[in-house]
């Protein structure tokens, strides 16, 4: 027991003292996760206002393959992507495996179906209220995709830190495609299965406490986002 | 039809290349879901200078009646016509539609405005604040739309249909559930287009509004036209028993 005790002190002086390891660790996996996240919002709200808008043939089956996505094991991911970038894979040419490249990739196909299902709803039930409005207003397609994009704003912001936290937090996909290599592809959740494994659990627990207080810092935002949105009667 | 005679009614300026919108027509309308004939061979004739009334139970097909004089609805047969032309969406930009649930858009009130003057008609665009003291509305331009009560976002949605300057204003029931106070405002309110010059199409099943706005009754009963006359002989002397029986507070079944 009084290790564990020391492994907390040990922990937050590690924190505190903004360890230069620990430091490199955060770091990367922000860029990882926050590039993946930037990525699957340019794919993925347009594609999801677009399935939000328009009627077509075997809609609901999309509907259901998006929604069956966004619970993809991330080790399913990083296999899938592994498989693609490895020497013998289709993309094997780009030497991408092992990179930081290699886990936006992995981590934008987990969170891009998020998104996408995500913002599909929220665009739909706006669409469905504005619809009969802009068309007797004679609303031209794009100033009504912007304007539903705009109006909805809050709501997908918050779709976009539903998958950041995803990302972040997630393991599998970025173990097997970054391989989790000192000062190259270590992140976060990488770093804490490692050092857990070694019994370095001082060093895991200052990883788990930065985690646990960026997922507070997001969900924070995410309050106050719809808190400030209530209030504005724009939700 | 279109030649120039049909425009002495208007106070409107139209510019003179533009056709004349009135007076529409409906030729054999019909709608359709399934087998049900919710709209039944509908012959209308929309003259201009007077304030149109359509009346009729729940489910008589007042507001499709609207939404096909609109174009918001396809009709399974039959045409619609404005101006001896077939409505299209030339036509339904030189209108304006207010719903019963006013749609407003999940801004302030100022923004909701400056919207549909940004779609690029050819009115003469107002300032926002003038369109809002119009509707009693200015000190309200900063606040979010949403945030207003019932009868004041349904005058937003009425200036917001005004701002467009359209020839022709459709009105579905706008006053269903609001109190006599912001009806009042709101009749007023459309009076005052009239006035100028706006073609008002307006379906109620308040009797009483029916008398205060309209010059003409269309009365609807179970998607047929049954009557069509002036609103002083459609209250005195209701021709068919359907009316009849609606007049009096009777079930029409």
């Amino acid at each position: 027991m009084q290790d564990f005790g020391g492994a907390f002190q040990f922990a937050f002086r590690l924190v505190l003292t903004a360890d230069a390891d620990l430091i490199e660790i955060i770091g990367l996996s922000l860029r990882v996760s926050l590039s993946a996240v930037g990525i699957a919002c340019l794919a993925g709200l347009p594609l999801g206002a677009a399935i939000g808008m328009v009627r077509f043939r075997g809609r609901t089956a999309v509907i259901i393959l998006l929604n069956a996505l966004m619970g993809l094991p991330p080790v399913v991911v990083g296999l899938l992507v592994y498989l693609a970038l490895s020497n013998a894979g289709p993309l094997g040419w780009l030497q991408l495996l092992y990179t930081p490249a290699a886990m936006i990739i992995a981590q934008t196909l987990l969170i891009t179906p998020i998104v996408a299902a995500l913002s599909r709803e929220v665009i739909e039930q706006l669409h469905d209220e504005y619809a009969e409005q802009f068309r007797s207003l004679c609303v031209p397609t794009t100033t009504a995709v912007g304007a539903l994009l705009w109006d909805a704003r809050y709501s997908l912001i918050t779709v976009a830190l539903a998958g950041f936290g995803r990302a972040v937090a997630e393991v599998g996909a970025v173990i097997i495609v970054g391989g989790n290599i000192d000062h190259l592809t270590r992140v976060m959740t990488t770093a804490i299965a490692l050092e857990t494994s070694k019994g370095d659990l001082a060093f895991a627990l200052a990883l788990g406490i930065v985690l646990m207080m960026i997922a507070l810092t997001v969900n924070t935002g995410v309050m106050a986002l719809r808190l400030t949105a209530t209030r504005h009667a724009y939700a | 039809m279109p030649d120039g005679s049909t425009l002495t009614y208007m106070s409107v300026p139209l510019p003179p290349a533009v056709a004349p919108m009135l007076p529409g027509e409906t030729r054999g309308l019909v709608y359709r879901v399934g087998e049900k004939r919710l709209i039944d061979a509908v012959d209308l004739a929309i003259a201009s200078g007077c304030v149109t009334v359509i009346m009729g139970a729940n489910g008589a097909g007042k507001s499709l009646l609207l939404r096909l004089l609109h174009g918001l609805l396809q009709p399974t047969a039959g045409q619609v016509l404005w101006g001896g032309r077939t409505l299209g969406e030339e036509a339904r930009r030189r209108q304006a539609m207010v719903f019963q649930r006013p749609v407003l858009l999940r801004r302030s009130v100022a923004a909701n405005i400056r919207f549909v003057q940004g779609l690029g008609r050819d009115v003469s665009a107002l300032p926002v604040a003038d369109v809002l003291d119009e509707v009693g509305l200015a000190d309200r331009a900063d606040q979010p739309a949403r945030l207003l009560s019932g009868g004041e976002q349904q005058r937003l949605a009425l200036a917001r249909a005004l701002a467009l300057e359209p020839e022709v204003l459709f009105l579905d029931e706008p006053t269903a559930s609001l109190d006599p106070a912001s009806t009042a405002v709101i009749e007023d309110i459309v009076l005052r287009a009239h006035g100028r010059g706006t073609k008002i199409i307006f379906v109620t099943h308040d009797l009483g509004q029916a008398r205060r706005l309209g010059d003409e009754v269309v009365f609807l009963h179970r998607g047929r036209l049954i009557e069509h006359s002036p609103a002083d002989r459609f209250f005195e002397q209701p021709a068919s028993e359907a009316a009849r029986d609606y007049l009096a507070g009777r079930l029409v079944l």
